[in-house]
């Protein structure tokens, strides 16, 4: 086949990635900490089977809005949030929601690794035993290595079970915590730097991840590394003191920036 | 604009800058001369304008090595992206117009015949003309001003009207006297390369519009070249067919 028609065959571009249906709904919101406002009126939509990244120096609030998400900062005593958050139709901030059970809708992986200090097998199957997903042992032994291969990781562990998580290299680790992730079946997965303890070679892997899962779950990511938002996200949100600056598709918001202040961060002019 | 947190980044940015003013200058001076040697038929001129063409071509590989360079150590977003890619493109454009201008000289060494007058002032017209087209782009380049690069582009047809105009003439002149097809034709590859230099400043006059807006241009370049469809009936009482 001749290299004209190999062109003719690819698409002229890939949909535009604001055509997804939106899965989170975020309207004025605002967080305080005690006295200190940390969020400003943040309006955003997190898209179905899209990953959105958010960026922004350290102290602009995306690891505070991130947490809003599903709700980890009711665990700051101090902490206090306004404006609507939905997911699909449900107020995930209202009084009669079990707040377990949004956190098992919405999933999270951490910075740093932290997996239990139980077994591989438990790793995985703490989640899905306590909200009752797995009614026996062989669904339990099902989820177990599901999970595991969507996450990677199961040619590396289906021998080793049995021995502890802690046990893996960090990139296995976080492997596994997003194995655990995606083990109660969550429709959001938040992700904060989940690669900035991780080497280059650990962090393509989970990039890599990212990109295949990300057609089963709405994804989420916090990250410092500008290229790594380029590379794995469809939306891209700039913060900045709080205030969502700027937000678009990926591609526009590394190549074409409409705000200044979006500019000057990506391209390293921070003053 | 700030400047750069790291200081190598922006004296990175600003060494391809300057290669690439310096590439401009030195494309516009060759284009002038080899205008010049073959409307006065200077012939150390165009042998120094032959030879000059080197800087040029070595410029580009150093631009591109910049450019190239800074890539991989910056991975440059957003405006230093597209300064880098345009600086790329611009350079390639640069340096095929000194080709063509360095092809221009080459020909005023060959056309040492007596060569009609009339054909000579509408090459010298269209070379003032592209010229100008090239200098203005380069400012517009310089000043990051695309309005000013957009009229560089919308202007290029007139060039290719010249030509037009040119490519006629200069077939009349050999229909009229068989001995001038050797000098004509050497014109009527010179006229083209100058029509070819319009369309690589159009060239980067889109650049120019994608460096400073980020968005291509939507509209479609007005062309008048119409040359690939012009034909001349052989007129009936020339040339010896006709007897």
């Amino acid at each position: 086949m001749s290299v004209a028609e190999n062109i003719a065959e690819t698409p002229a571009s890939e949909p535009a990635a604001t055509n997804m249906p939106v899965k989170m709904e975020t309207r004025d919101v605002n967080v305080f900490y005690g006295e200190k406002q940390a969020l400003f009126d943040v309006s955003l939509d997190v898209r179905k089977n899209q990953v959105t990244s958010l960026i922004g120096p350290s102290g602009c609030g995306k690891s505070t809005y991130l947490r809003c998400l599903n709700r980890m900062n009711d665990v700051v005593d101090i902490a206090r949030v306004t404006g609507s958050i939905k997911l699909d139709e449900d107020d995930i901030y209202d009084p009669k929601v079990d707040v377990v059970e949004i956190r098992a809708r919405i999933g999270m992986v951490f910075q740093k690794p932290n997996p239990f200090p139980k077994s591989i097998y438990d790793n995985i199957a703490y989640g899905p035993r306590i909200h009752g997903i797995a009614s026996t042992k062989n669904e339990m032994d099902e989820i177990v290595e599901v999970s595991l291969k969507r996450a990677g990781l199961w040619e590396e562990v289906k021998d080793r079970l049995a021995e502890p998580g802690t046990g893996l290299s960090g990139g296995q680790q976080q492997r596994l915590c997003i194995a655990r992730a995606i083990a109660v079946s969550p429709e959001v997965i938040l992700m904060d730097e989940p690669c900035s303890a991780l080497d280059p070679i650990a962090t393509a892997r989970i990039e890599e991840l990212i990109d295949e899962i990300k057609d089963k779950y709405s994804i989420v990511i916090v990250t410092h590394s500008m290229q790594q938002a380029a590379r794995v996200s469809q939306r891209t949100a700039f913060f900045h003191l709080g205030i969502l600056v700027e937000e678009g598709d990926t591609e526009q918001i590394f190549t074409n920036p409409r705000d200044e202040r979006t500019q000057d961060y990506i391209t390293g002019r921070f003053g | 604009m700030q400047e750069h947190i790291v200081t190598s980044f922006e004296e990175a940015l600003d060494n391809i800058n300057e290669s690439l003013a310096r590439m401009g200058g030195l494309a516009e001076k060759q284009l002038a001369d080899s205008i010049e040697a073959i409307t006065r038929r200077d012939h150390a001129l165009a042998e120094k304008t032959v030879a000059s063409d080197k800087q040029i071509d070595a410029l580009e590989v150093d631009i591109e090595a910049q450019a190239l360079r800074l890539i991989a150590l910056r991975q440059p977003m957003a405006i230093d992206l597209r300064e880098t890619i345009s600086a790329i493109k611009i350079s390639a454009d640069l340096e095929r117009i000194g080709d063509l201008g360095k092809n221009v000289a080459k020909r005023a060494m060959v056309v040492d015949q007596a060569s009609p007058g009339r054909a000579m002032q509408g090459l010298e017209r269209m070379g003032r003309q592209v010229l100008n087209q090239l200098k203005e782009v380069l400012d517009a380049y310089a000043q990051r001003d695309h309005e000013r690069a957009m009229v560089v582009w919308r202007r290029d047809e007139e060039i290719d009207e010249m030509y037009n105009s040119l490519f006629r003439e200069l077939l009349t002149y050999m229909m009229e006297d068989p001995r001038t097809i050797s000098l004509c034709t050497h014109l009527l590859f010179v006229a083209k390369n100058l029509e070819r230099i319009g369309d690589h400043s159009t060239n980067i006059a889109e650049t120019v519009q994608f460096l400073v807006t980020g968005n291509p241009i939507e509209e479609s370049r007005p062309k008048g070249d119409t040359t690939s469809v012009t034909s001349m009936e052989f007129p009936p009482d020339a040339g010896p067919q006709a007897k």
